[in-house]
């Protein structure tokens, strides 16, 4: 099959694009070499959620947001809090956020091994799924399923439950663990994060296709804390930095035909990156030690920073960091006094972001005098890295067209996975439509 | 290895309709059990995980997520023609959802709230539970679902029997905890007494009241508990809200709901108005959405 003849067209369709989560598709079409329209749709059916909210209690929202994902909880959980706390004046204390970190550091580590293992990894060795991976390398995914364990475990001492924890309420949380409840982690985790090294050393052998371009890089930035759920929004080349409410300051929604999820660009129309690679690259002083270490080891930080593909060993080094950092908070652990700040209810507004393993989650709400929700935004990952998403396929596609076609749609499906869409919450569906007219 | 050539493995397929993922999810958190089950299973369909798609047919299909949109109508009883076991899991599937809330509300308006351009979006006026479309042969409930119930499910119809799933108040299995009641010693309100176990009865473990993830229990007295939920303080329309979460559109908390206004930017309803018994009694959410409606139109 040809494809440079200027009036050849052919068009790549995924009507259904697997291992990400939530249903969307992708619509390619090249022409004379050139790629013409690069689209992917979100699917998924609306669920209203900034409507839902309205009319409740802060501590009745933090439970409801969880819902929009089943993966990040957290980051909707923690992004809410954080905004009600800005909102009412709230100090929380310090034990108490700590442990809202150990209960996040859960959800990376079961987020990110789900995706380096069961959704992205069969792409670099031709596989499937992790269950055809598994029949040849069964101890791979056995390694990952049980560092994805030890995150999901994590979850439940702290949270309750790995999916929708029960424990996160404006000015802290419900209950606060005994110490022995966490040092009983203690071990698996000094387990995981050997596990983890070994994680990264394996992706870092992976072959990546060769795709280099320059981007904007997105994510919190604090000066003493890996990026989480405090700090600023700043750009890697420092066109950005903003406080972290502001995100509307720098950012705007757009709302384009044949799409479930409002696309998020910069206030001149420019696309931009979210998620693992742009806060290994923006936050590389702030890892742990340990995650430094082995990120140097690979060598690869100019690449996570330039190919998108690397964005798997930028999680295998997020995987380290949340491991090590899990155990210094446990080391560090005395259990507080109460578990939450009591706070007044007032009329007020204010944003919040929290880094979803996927990239900077924002919302901004506004309450009554009695604390209730007036109003709600609620800004997902997924839908503000889509714009970058479909760059890189117009610059990535045409590499791939010498490919025959079944595998050029695989590789250009890989590409989409490499940001681990999060599509239920985008609205939520992906579907990669690729064929050649 | 030599059987799975004889005998042909069960085919299951995985779908999803509007929902997190979370239940599905569920599945691939079996961490220690996930690769067994695929050695003796087939999932032939499961988008989350695998890139081999199937259409059917499947022995069983597990099915999360409400129906919110044509092309899920349309869906649903595609399953159904391809599945000889259909099995909901969740509360969006079995109970609608958090996004049943919409139910009670204006559709369109909340459309145009969210989108600026709500004529792009393609979506019914209502998300309702599976089983108010197509006949559903057996369900998971919680939100999410539970691993052991998930995994109980999955080896009873492996070896062709009833799967054993409990059917009692979390009330009962907080008392078997061994915990101390956080409605009787500190006056939160719960919904343990009304609502059917299968989380360990983990809220109030957590020192916060039981908000309904698993659904009404049968014959749960819901008038009682929001009566002493109003004696403890709430106005009755705040009583209503506690049980307005991710099982509030299963009855009887539908019924209730309705009659308390419990939904934010609704009024009550007072039952005598409304026809005797049933769902449809509770004059509630029906125009539109109307299950046996839409899904006669079908």
């Amino acid at each position: 099959m040809t494809t440079d003849a200027p009036a050849f067209e052919r068009s790549f369709r995924v009507e259904g694009i697997t291992r990400v989560e939530g249903e969307g598709s992708l619509h390619l079409v090249v022409r004379g070499g050139e790629v013409t329209e690069a689209r992917l749709k979100i699917f998924e059916a609306p669920r209203y959620f900034e409507q839902v909210v309205v009319g409740r209690h802060p501590d009745q929202v933090i439970d409801i947001v969880a819902r929009i994902c089943g993966i990040c909880p957290e980051a909707y959980q923690m992004s809410a809090a954080g905004a009600f706390e800005s909102i009412f004046g709230v100090q929380v204390d310090p034990q108490v956020r700590a442990l809202r970190r150990l209960l996040y550091a859960g959800e990376y580590i079961e987020s990110h091994a789900l995706h380096v293992y069961l959704l992205h990894a069969p792409d670099f060795l031709g596989y499937a799924s992790a269950i055809d991976l598994a029949k040849d390398h069964r101890a791979v995914v056995e390694q990952g399923l049980a560092l994805k364990k030890v995150g999901n475990d994590l979850m439940a001492v702290v949270g309750g439950r790995s999916i929708h924890p029960v424990n996160v309420r404006v000015g802290g949380l419900y209950r606060v663990p005994a110490r022995d409840e966490l040092l009983a982690m203690r071990p698996r985790l000094v387990a995981a994060l050997e596990q983890a090294k070994a994680t990264l050393e394996f992706v870092a052998r992976f072959d990546a296709p060769p795709f280099e371009r320059e981007v904007r890089l997105v994510s919190l930035r604090h000066p003493s804390e890996y990026p989480l759920f405090d700090g600023r929004i700043v750009s890697h080349d420092g066109s950005i930095d903003v406080g972290i409410g502001e995100w509307r300051s720098v950012f705007h929604e757009e709302h384009h035909e044949g799409t479930n999820a409002l696309h998020a660009r910069t206030a001149t129309g420019e696309t931009y990156q979210l998620g693992p690679s742009a806060r290994v690259t923006i936050a590389a002083e702030q890892l742990h030690p340990i995650a430094r270490e082995a990120l140097e080891q690979t060598g690869l930080a100019g690449q996570i920073a330039r190919n998108p593909f690397w964005s798997i060993a930028a999680r295998g080094v997020e995987l380290v960091h949340y491991c090590a950092e899990a155990i210094d908070i446990i080391d560090a652990y005395e259990r507080p006094a109460r578990p939450f700040e009591p706070w007044t209810p007032r009329a007020g507004a204010a944003g919040w972001g929290s880094e979803a393993p996927r990239g900077i989650c924002w919302h901004h709400w506004e309450t009554d005098a009695q604390g209730m929700v007036t109003r709600a935004q609620i800004v997902p990952p997924t839908s503000q890295n889509q714009g970058q998403i479909e760059a890189d396929l117009r610059g990535f596609a045409p590499g791939v067209l010498d490919l025959e076609h079944a595998e050029a749609t695989r590789r250009l499906e890989q590409l989409i996975r490499s940001y681990d869409p999060c599509i239920s919450c985008a609205t939520h569906f992906i579907d990669l439509t690729v064929d050649a007219s | 290895m030599a059987r799975a050539s004889t005998t042909p493995r069960p085919r299951l397929g995985v779908v999803k309709l509007a929902s997190c993922d979370g239940c599905q999810l569920m599945l691939l958190n079996l961490e220690d059990e996930l690769l067994a089950i695929a050695d003796r299973i087939d999932i032939v369909e499961f988008p989350e995980a695998t890139t081999h798609r199937s259409s059917g047919p499947y022995d069983v299909v597990l099915v999360e997520g409400a129906v919110s949109t044509p092309e899920q109508l349309e869906q649903i009883h595609e399953v159904r023609r391809e599945a000889k076991l259909l099995v909901t899991i969740g509360a969006c599937a079995t109970a609608g959802g958090i996004q049943a809330m919409r139910n009670w509300r204006d559709h369109d308006a909340f459309r145009a709230a969210v989108y600026a351009h709500p004529e792009y979006i393609e979506s019914l006026a209502t998300a309702q539970p599976v089983a108010d479309y197509v006949k559903v042969d057996a369900e998971l409930r919680g939100c999410p679902i539970n691993a052991g119930q998930l995994l109980e499910l999955v080896t009873a119809l492996l070896t062709g029997r009833r799967p054993d799933l409990p059917d009692e108040a979390v009330c009962a299995a907080c008392k078997r905890a061994g915990r101390v009641c956080v409605m009787v010693s500190q006056g939160i309100p719960c919904l343990g007494p009304v609502t059917m176990t299968g989380c360990g009865a983990l809220c109030p473990g957590f020192d916060r009241g039981c908000y309904g993830c698993f659904g009404p229990r049968e014959s749960a007295n819901v008038d009682s508990l929001s009566r002493g939920f109003v004696h403890m303080g709430r106005t009755p329309s705040e009583a209503g809200r506690l049980f307005a979460g991710f099982t509030g559109y299963a009855e009887p908390f539908r019924g209730l709901i309705t009659e308390l206004g419990g939904v934010p930017g609704t009024t009550p309803v007072p039952r005598a108005t409304a026809a005797p018994e049933g769902a449809a009694g509770h004059a509630a959410p029906t125009p539109a959405g109307s299950p046996a409606q839409a899904g006669g139109q079908r």
